[in-house]
């Protein structure tokens, strides 16, 4: 990425080929219809290589910086809603972010993303469908079928997996 | 921001991934993303919700119809994306927060301005508020209550959650200070009374009108429109 961040083109073509149908997968399951999320997907992964200088390994993983510019642009194009971002940390003069940290969080990531597949696959879909369904609880449990009550603990015994598996509680 | 104490009182677990995920009302976001800005905890935690979208957007199967298509078509999509990428507006480096603005920045940005900007309406009792342009899924509204007043006795039809400001206010789950949030759901009618002295300033937001309790304060609803 950090290529990507000094205009190498064929680093860019890389994380394109990578990112570029999950995002419109992604935007096609929230609801996009296909011409739409090609359209918007197009539009994210522009900004990726504009604001590629701005991604930090040590704050976040590639694919969470995606996921997250790919969401506002989803609440931006479906919702036609603002989407309030919390005040950055002011973060001083500091120096460029330490490898070491950037290595701890890549490997926090990598692990969440074991413990995600690991997951019963009941508790994984209310998972995947929180994040891309664009449904309420409500909402998932009049798709599925499911008592609200069923939703709820699901998703709250996922997220306790999740939480151990990252070594958390 | 000056340093300050930190919060008691957080958005759940499912309220910060809904966030993270971007699927709650534009109104709920602003008043979570107002609380991680004062909140480390949350903003430590919120940052995991969104390492868990990154994951699940690895997980995406590229899958869909045409694959074959798309694969043969992508470098001429790429092209176009870095064609797009010329007409996208230079992208700025984060802007330092502005100066001076005693609300945190996701608010400033909805009140056009610190608490000064905030265009109060008198609605009665003492209290004022201030609605703020949200869509359309729930609404937002900036609260004043005098030290020492209470806002009328009500339960609520969908979720509400106010975050205080400052000063403070209680109620019977507990005391709410700078910062706190408090999340209510049908279950719960309070009475929240601000404490004596100052007086207390929140950010509240529901998606379905309270549910006073009394006459009286049914006029009071008619009045402030909540
Ligand atoms: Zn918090
Ligand atoms: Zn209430």
């Amino acid at each position: 990425m950090a290529r990507v961040a000094r205009g190498d083109r064929a680093a860019f073509a890389e994380v394109f080929r990578h990112f570029a149908p999950r995002v419109k997968a992604y935007l096609v399951k929230s609801g996009a219809v296909p011409a739409l999320a090609e359209d918007c997907m197009q539009d994210v992964m522009a900004t990726v290589w504009r604001k590629a200088a701005q991604f930090d390994p040590a704050r976040a993983s590639l694919a969470a910086w995606i996921f997250t510019i790919a969401r506002n642009r989803r609440i931006d194009l479906l919702r036609r809603e603002r989407r309030p971002e919390a005040e950055d940390l002011a973060w001083g003069p500091q120096a460029a972010p330490e490898a070491a940290e950037a290595l701890a969080l890549q490997q926090d990531a990598a692990r969440l993303a074991r413990a995600l597949s690991d997951l019963p696959e009941a508790q994984r879909q209310v998972i995947v469908q929180a994040y891309f369904g664009d449904l309420s609880h409500a909402q998932i449990a009049a798709r599925t079928g499911l008592p609200l009550g069923t939703i709820k603990s699901r998703t709250k015994l996922a997220l306790d997996r999740l939480r151990h598996a990252m070594g958390r509680e | 921001m000056t340093p300050r104490p930190a919060p008691r009182h957080h958005p759940d677990a499912a309220l910060l991934m809904a966030h993270a995920a971007g699927t709650l009302p534009e109104a709920f976001s602003l008043v979570v993303a107002t609380h991680v800005s004062l909140c480390d905890t949350c903003r430590v935690e919120l940052a995991a919700h969104e390492e868990t979208g990154g994951a699940l957007l690895e997980m995406m199967a590229e899958g869909g119809s045409g694959r074959h298509e798309a694969a043969m078509d992508q470098d001429g999509v790429l092209e176009k994306v870095l064609e797009r990428a010329q007409a996208l507006p230079e992208a700025a480096p984060p802007a330092p927060p502005a100066p001076g603005t005693d609300l945190p920045e996701p608010l400033a940005a909805y009140v056009g301005g610190g608490m000064d900007a905030i265009p109060w309406r008198r609605v009665g009792g003492g209290i004022r508020q201030a609605v703020l342009e949200t869509g359309p899924d729930a609404s937002a509204r900036l609260l004043y209550i005098p030290g020492g007043r209470a806002v009328p006795d009500h339960g609520h039809r969908g979720l509400e959650l106010t975050l205080v400001l400052s000063g403070a206010f209680s109620d019977s789950e507990d005391r709410f200070g700078p910062g706190d949030l408090e999340l209510a759901t049908p279950e719960l009618e309070h009475t929240p009374v601000a404490e004596p002295g100052a007086p207390c300033i929140c950010l509240a937001a529901t998606d379905a009108p309270l549910r006073f309790t009394g006459l009286l304060p049914r006029l009071a609803q008619r009045l402030m429109g909540i």
